[in-house]
């Protein structure tokens, strides 16, 4: 008996010290180490000490910002790069030392394992946080921990908690995590909570709810929460189903629109005048990179600037546009094979000038904060701020160009222009001056498609040639000359090539569509929308 | 009229003189020639100039260094202009009309594939500095990236042991590059004992711009219940779209994470990288690796090109130890002759920027370290974890059936890139 006694308290004195010396200083220590694991329990502990500073330093570390001196081992905040880094006090925030170089610091690394751990600590932490919205944020963050430490923990802030939204959210966290728990009564219970619930996270656990153990019984003893659950996982499909279908739709919508957005300027330049412009592309590069310059200008202005580089990037891409016009197009009216070459030489010389005045790296065009992020209307779906702010820019963009071709004076006289050039040349119309125009018209929106695209993808040099196949697809399907057809020419061809994807594949759905498009094409040469009239015809 | 045949006389005398000092004092003034076969226009400038430029700035030092074998080195630099026909006419010309005597070149495996005919025909020398694929191994290149033993599947051991993810995303861009990475991978999956239904492979095609679909099927395929990671070998361009829209659909490292083979340094230059803080990357060599000749590197390469804010990046590395090891090698061997300073390559080693040794083996590929790194806020990463030393480099991959008993040695008694060790044979085809 004696024996067992002794040996116990050797098991005792082994165990305790060592976890009572993970106190606060120890944690602080382990924070450096080189093994990840040993840095997650220093996190955990750090979590679990009532220490206040401990929120401080939890969360400079999820910043990134958190650094050892290595001479003095000291932890410090540090901001700053290379050889001029500036250390602050973690817990104060009072400034200790500049032009610290990078060689004398050690940053306390962090995996996305200790991320989630420091993000799971600092949800603890938060759990008693004053401002409401952010007990709800840490009430639903703590459902992904480990329930054996977080139910308790949930179950004590429910006592606590007096705002009632917090505590549904208390509840449903609780509920996920009591789905399994013996108690027939708090399993109905907590059914009672997630039924209706769509989250991803819900149908997983109903799943494995509803699975067999290894010796052929079911998990779920109770016959009624088996049917119970089961109605709530064929709901859950049904409404998966429904989003699913919208989802699809929305993200078709969107690639027309960023295929119409490439084209409408197509439609101007092609379209109307019949020009076969290959340095189309390189105007929606101008367009991007106007942006870039732009935001470098005026590094301030972040929020507000794609408004101020919309006007300005159709000016750039407008008034290139002029200039090709009148330097080379104007010269080879009339010999499309001629125009073709000469265009895609100028698109060539505008990447290549882009590339000696940039680089030929990508460039940083930043995404305002309006635009980043989603809309999140359940949990099934969620629709992309950015994609959301294109689908409304579009046809704001097309309305516009209609009613400039339609209601006013210079519509009136390129409508003419186009339809007779003699003709409106003898009515006084001063049709060269008409046609550079017009082109700048067409070059100047393509460039506000530029501006569009920067937010979507690579800002470079080859920007242009990515779209510039696209454009013309879209022109040529919708029918040339035809605005209308334009914009339906773009929305089908998205809708297809989204429709498709799921099924083909992103590659093969391509091709299909272009299978799609000659076989379209065979049947109706024109386009959608064909124009009807002489001056087609000729 | 006698004097105009004089005078013409005088002339042709006088000008074969010139002519004849001038050839002397170009024997005077013989350097020894270093090829860039680099593109400075078209798609791939924006990877290759740096490269380039890298060369530049190594000949740069070993001429201040008194330059090599008493000569002065000179650098000859083609534009390729990211043409597959013109990387192979451009290569020729190197060899043959300027007589380069090692160069340093291509990015793409296409590239290098155009090039290799010439290369061997000519008994050309090439260093290539760029992670690809495998399955090949040429008496005339040396192959300073990684294989894929030396990338991919440390990586995917990494996300396994670590991250303990149990379902898998490989997505690549359609070509040779991820096809064969990923059949590789694949089979190394399945043989770790990963369902088929667990591996979702997907291919889209160069430049793709539009992602929502497929980050949404990624995003439903790691919603259900297993830890899932996507395993990008995307090419280039692409991946700027992928993860916008991976941010803007709400992934995070966290829930999914996406370990990358063709993003570095300086693809994320182009990139606002805050939303993507915490997902992968698996190279050789990283900006922030913590070793002093890391450090006096990146400032010789700021001081050279005269920004503070241009990057570095795993194909410079390995421009860097190439350069190096040939530097080495032709002195070791006291020529420049190709096959000289092959057999002298063999075994060399040279300090890596990361704090290690690379070895040059007789497959003609490095022993390096790999390191995985995530993606910080300022556009670096931070390395996470790293293999003990280094890893062999290994042309031919273990893990798919056909190249399995395939080595590469090109020492004596098998000099052979592709000798099959079951049947004792070597191959027909050089590579």
């Amino acid at each position: 008996m004696i024996r067992y006694l002794l040996i116990l308290k050797l098991v005792f004195l082994t165990i305790v010290p060592t976890a009572w010396s993970l106190d606060w200083e120890n944690a602080l220590k382990q924070l450096g180490d080189k093994k990840f694991a040993q840095v997650e329990t220093a996190v955990k502990a750090l979590g679990r000490s009532d220490d206040q500073r401990a929120k401080a330093l939890l969360e400079t570390m999820l910043e990134n910002k958190l650094y050892q001196m290595k001479r003095s081992k000291s932890l410090v905040r540090a901001e700053g790069k290379r050889n001029d880094f500036k250390t602050y006090d973690v817990f104060t925030g009072e400034e200790l030392a500049s032009g610290v170089k990078k060689r004398e610091l050690k940053r306390i690394r962090v995996n996305n394992r200790i991320r989630s751990t420091l993000k799971n600590s600092l949800a603890r932490i938060a759990l008693s946080d004053s401002n409401p919205e952010s007990r709800k944020e840490a009430a639903e963050n703590l459902r992904e921990g480990d329930p054996k430490e977080v139910t308790p923990l949930l179950k004590q802030a429910l006592l606590d908690e007096k705002s009632e939204g917090v505590r549904k959210s208390l509840r449903f966290s609780l509920a996920t995590l009591q789905i399994k728990h013996p108690d027939p009564e708090i399993r109905r219970e907590s059914l009672r909570l997630l039924s209706g619930s769509l989250e991803p996270e819900v149908k997983n656990l109903l799943i494995t709810a509803l699975e067999k153990n290894s010796d052929g019984t079911w998990i779920e003893s109770e016959a009624d929460i088996r049917e119970r659950i089961a109605k709530e996982l064929e709901n859950i499909d049904f409404w998966e189903d429904i989003y699913g279908g919208v989802k699809t739709l929305f993200f078709g919508v969107s690639l027309g629109s960023v295929l119409l957005l490439a084209a409408i300027g197509l439609a101007v330049t092609f379209g109307v005048m019949g020009v076969i412009n290959m340095a189309h592309g390189e105007m929606l590069m101008l367009g991007a990179y106007t942006t870039f310059v732009v935001q470098q200008l005026f590094p301030n202005l972040v929020e507000y600037s794609l408004l101020i580089s919309i006007p300005a990037a159709f000016l750039v891409a407008g008034c290139v546009g002029i200039l090709l016009e009148r330097t080379v197009i104007r010269l080879l009216y009339g010999r499309p094979l001629e125009t073709l070459l000469a265009t895609f030489g100028v698109s060539l010389f505008l990447q290549q000038t882009v590339r000696s005045i940039f680089g030929p790296l990508n460039q940083n065009v930043l995404t305002p904060s309006w635009m980043q992020g989603t809309l999140e209307i359940n949990p099934l779906l969620s629709l992309t701020y950015n994609r959301l702010t294109i689908i409304i820019f579009v046809p704001l963009v097309l309305a516009t160009l209609l009613v400039l071709l339609k209601n006013s004076h210079f519509g009136l006289e390129m409508r003419a222009v186009t339809q007779n050039r003699r003709m409106a040349g003898a009515m006084g119309i001063r049709s060269d001056q008409i046609d550079a125009l017009t082109f700048g018209l067409g070059s100047g929106i393509a460039g506000i498609g530029g501006v569009a695209l920067s937010q979507l993808t690579n800002v470079g040099p080859n920007l242009g040639q990515s779209y510039i196949i696209d454009s013309f697809m879209v022109v040529v399907f919708g029918g040339v000359g035809n605005l209308w057809g334009t914009f339906f020419g773009a929305m089908i061809l998205g809708l297809a090539n989204k429709l498709l994807e799921p099924f083909a594949g992103a590659v093969a759905a391509k091709i299909l569509v272009l299978v799609l498009i000659i076989l379209f094409l065979q049947k109706r040469p024109r386009g959608m929308f064909a124009l009807r009239g002489r001056s087609i015809e000729s | 009229m006698k004097l105009k045949v004089f005078s013409s006389v005088v002339k042709h005398v006088l000008l074969t003189g010139f002519a004849g000092l001038a050839f002397t004092l170009a024997q005077a003034a013989d350097t020894i020639k270093v090829g860039v076969l680099h593109s400075l226009s078209g798609t791939l400038a924006i990877s290759e100039t740096t490269l380039k430029d890298v060369v530049l700035m190594l000949v740069d030092e070993q001429n201040k260094k008194g330059g090599l074998l008493g000569k002065q080195l000179e650098a000859v630099v083609v534009d390729p202009a990211s043409d597959w026909p013109l990387f192979a006419e451009k290569a020729r010309e190197l060899i043959s009309a300027e007589e380069t005597d090692v160069i340093f070149g291509c990015w793409t495996s296409v590239s290098r594939k155009s090039v290799l005919p010439v290369f061997e025909e000519l008994n050309g020398l090439l260093f290539y500095p760029v992670q690809y694929e495998g399955e090949e191994s040429s008496k005339n290149v040396f192959y300073t990236g990684a294989a894929p033993n030396q990338q991919a599947i440390p990586a995917v051991n990494y996300l396994m042991g670590e991250l303990g993810v149990e379902r898998w995303v490989l997505a690549g861009t359609d070509y040779v590059y991820p096809r064969t990475t990923n059949k590789i991978l694949e089979q190394y999956l399945k043989d770790s004992g990963v369902a088929a239904s667990d591996i979702m492979i997907n291919y889209t095609p160069f430049g793709h711009s539009d992602w929502q679909t497929i980050v949404s099927e990624i995003k439903t395929f790691g919603s259900e219940g297993k830890k899932t990671a996507v395993v990008s070998t995307i090419n280039g361009d692409a991946n700027v779209p992928f993860y916008k829209e991976l941010g803007n659909q709400g992934i995070s490292a966290e829930d999914i994470p996406v370990v990358a083979f063709s993003v570095g340094e300086e693809e994320l230059s182009g990139i606002d990288t805050e939303p993507l803080v915490g997902h992968l990357a698996a190279w050789n060599y990283f900006m922030s690796a913590d070793a002093d000749v890391n450090y006096d590197f990146i400032e010789k390469w700021h001081a050279f090109i005269g920004n503070e804010e241009r990057v570095t990046n795993d194909p410079m590395e390995a421009h860097y130890i190439g350069f190096n090891m040939w530097v080495e090698a032709v002195e070791k061997a006291g020529t420049t002759d190709v096959d000289a300073v092959r057999e002298a390559m063999y075994g060399l080693t040279y300090p890596n920027l990361t704090g290690g040794t690379a070895v040059m083996n007789t497959n003609h590929h490095l022993t390096k370290p790999v390191l995985i790194g995530e993606i910080q806020a300022d556009g670096q990463f931070e390395t996470v974890w790293q293999t003990p030393g280094g890893v062999i480099g290994d042309a031919w991959s273990d893990f798919l059936p056909d190249s399995k008993p395939i080595v590469a040695d090109w020492t004596s008694p098998i000099s052979c890139g592709n000798y099959n060790i079951s049947t004792g044979k070597c191959s027909g085809q050089n590579y």
